[in-house]
């Protein structure tokens, strides 16, 4: 199991590509220009995540919320269609919306502030 | 009739961290904001991303504006207007219409925190036809993210800025397909992280040296004809291309809303006010910060920025703000597009200059020279002109013309 990827550093703008080798018990990198380009590959690689933030409806329109951690890349989808499934009247600044979304660690909060 | 020390109008992020310095300096501030609510274009940018310096937190654009507006509400020296727009500026006082009718409001001194708006199809020279579904990214954002509304299912977005970048991420979560950004330039304005994070996520190609050569559609937009361009960025014929899509936004760039301030003395490269150190406009009791002086790419720089001009609005309210007669100019080499303040008072302690590189640096050494004397270095990893930076140093030494230069 072999795997080859070329991705773009985020930890500053400098922007350095990145190619990542991942082997069953190893990570190589190069192409970086500092060590933290390292930590962000291994990451990325082994287990991309992002913060989701979307909407949520209420009674009279939308209102803003996100994931209070990163969750895995590849639920982002499926984290939306969880908010978007949810009607409420009114939600509070802060509220918690959904616990543990999709058995993650995160949790998806109220971020509007109106 | 309205009276008060310190006016800042605009309640974006720049105009609330304003308010609440002149404040602390002990002024009496008075807050206007057109908007129903105080926040300004951060209550529309719902992701995150904001905050890391000033908060050391990674804050949602409303969360941040929410942080600020809690503290500006439990300020009592402050009084807010909102549904408030300033219609004019006079020396010394503005025109108000809105939730307070027609008003006079008098000051001391006035801090502009006005913000941006975003060019247009019309400012950029758009082909074709003008149908409904041709819209500026900030306008795409604030419909979505706030009125909750559907902008369309087949989406192109021109220009790679920031806002089109973080606005094809977020109409593909709402289930739109967004078939490409088309990018005149070689390279793209917005951040590394956000075209990593927006696009290739979510497998939107970005094409660079290409453009829309026309927007085609009668009553609502059918598709466009896009295609390279040369080094002059002129369309290359044989590369046209149609593609089908209902929706076309334009991420093109902002440019500071200076309209009711058009008397003051203004740069070429930022259209934003000349100001010296003391963010200080030619009319010495005119203020400016934020991105009505100089389009910022993050928040934390606006509200730090913002906190200057306020104290300096409220030392001149209150006639303490005093300036060495040693006016020294802040010139920089052809590596940058533009250093701001445009002048620094001879003195003592530190001070800051601002600035944008022309092109991507790596490993160089920034210098503020006077003459020979180096009055401070700034070792830069990398940098790129899509990013503001800045340096600061000691004053003390400098007798004449300050210049940035690379070494
Ligand atoms: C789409 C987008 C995405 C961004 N993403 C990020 C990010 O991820 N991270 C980050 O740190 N920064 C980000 N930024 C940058 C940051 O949000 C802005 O630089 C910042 O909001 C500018 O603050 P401001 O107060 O100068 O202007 P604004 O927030 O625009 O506020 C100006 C206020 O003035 C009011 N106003 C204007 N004219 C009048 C008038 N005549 N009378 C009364 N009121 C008036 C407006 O209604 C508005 O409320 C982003 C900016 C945009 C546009």
């Amino acid at each position: 199991m072999e795997e080859e990827k070329k991705m773009i550093c985020i930890m500053c703008p400098m922007g350095c590509e990145l190619t990542v080798k991942k082997t069953e018990n190893d990570v190589q990198v190069s192409g970086n220009t500092c060590m933290r380009g390292v930590t962000f590959a291994k990451e990325e690689i082994s287990n991309p995540k992002r913060v989701v933030t979307t909407l949520v409806k209420t009674a009279n329109g939308v209102k803003s919320c996100k994931t209070t951690k990163p969750i895995p890349k590849e639920l982002m989808f499926d984290c939306v269609k969880e908010i978007e499934k949810l009607k409420l009247d009114k939600v509070e600044f802060g509220q918690v919306l959904i616990k543990q979304v999709l058995g993650t660690d995160a949790d998806v909060i109220v971020t509007s502030n109106d | 009739m309205i009276n008060t020390d310190v006016l800042v109008i605009g309640g974006g992020p720049a105009g609330m961290a304003a308010a609440l310095s002149a404040s602390e300096n002990g002024s009496k501030v008075v807050l206007v904001e057109r908007d129903n609510i105080l926040g300004g274009i951060l209550n529309q940018c719902i992701h995150n991303g904001f905050g890391l310096h000033y908060f050391h937190e990674e804050l949602t654009g409303p969360e941040f504006a929410y942080r600020f507006r809690k503290l500006v509400e439990a300020d009592k020296n402050i009084t807010v207007y909102t549904n408030t727009l300033v219609t004019k500026i006079g020396e010394k006082f503005v025109e108000v219409m809105g939730a307070l009718g027609n008003e006079r409001i008098n000051a001391k001194a006035i801090v502009l925190a006005m913000g941006c708006h975003e060019r247009t199809a019309g400012n950029i020279n758009l082909c074709g036809t003008r149908p409904m579904g041709v819209l500026t990214a900030g306008t795409v954002q604030k419909m979505v993210n706030i009125d909750g509304k559907i902008v369309g299912k087949d989406v192109v977005i021109l220009g790679s800025g920031d806002i089109g970048l973080i606005m094809a991420r977020r109409l593909t979560l709402e289930g739109a397909k967004v078939h490409m950004v088309l990018e005149i330039n070689q390279t793209s304005s917005g951040l590394r992280r956000n075209i990593m994070q927006c696009l290739e996520d979510f497998d939107i190609p970005l094409l660079f040296s290409h453009t829309v050569f026309e927007v085609v559609g009668r009553d609502r937009v059918e598709g466009i004809y896009y295609g390279e361009v040369d080094e002059n960025f002129k369309p290359i014929e044989s590369t046209r291309k149609f593609l089908k899509c209902d929706t076309v936004v334009l991420s093109v760039g902002l440019v500071p809303e200076m309209a009711v301030a058009n008397f003051v003395k203004t740069s070429n490269i930022t259209n934003g006010a000349v100001v010296n150190e003391f963010y200080q406009t030619e009319k010495g009791w005119l203020f400016s910060c934020g991105n009505i002086l100089h389009v910022h790419d993050l928040v934390d720089n606006v509200a730090l920025e913002a906190k200057q001009a306020g104290k300096f609005a409220s030392l001149y309210a209150s006639n303490k703000l005093l300036a060495s007669d040693n006016v020294l100019e802040v010139e920089h080499s052809k590596d940058f597009s533009y250093a701001l303040p445009a002048t620094i008072f001879a003195g003592q302690g530190n001070t800051e200059i601002k600035f944008r590189l022309k092109a991507k640096i790596i490993k160089k050494t920034i210098v503020a020279k006077c003459g020979d004397v180096i009055l401070g270095k700034k070792f830069v990893l990398a940098g790129v002109p899509g990013e503001m930076m800045s340096i600061t140093f000691d004053k003390s030494g400098a007798n004449k013309k300050i210049s940035l230069e690379i070494v």
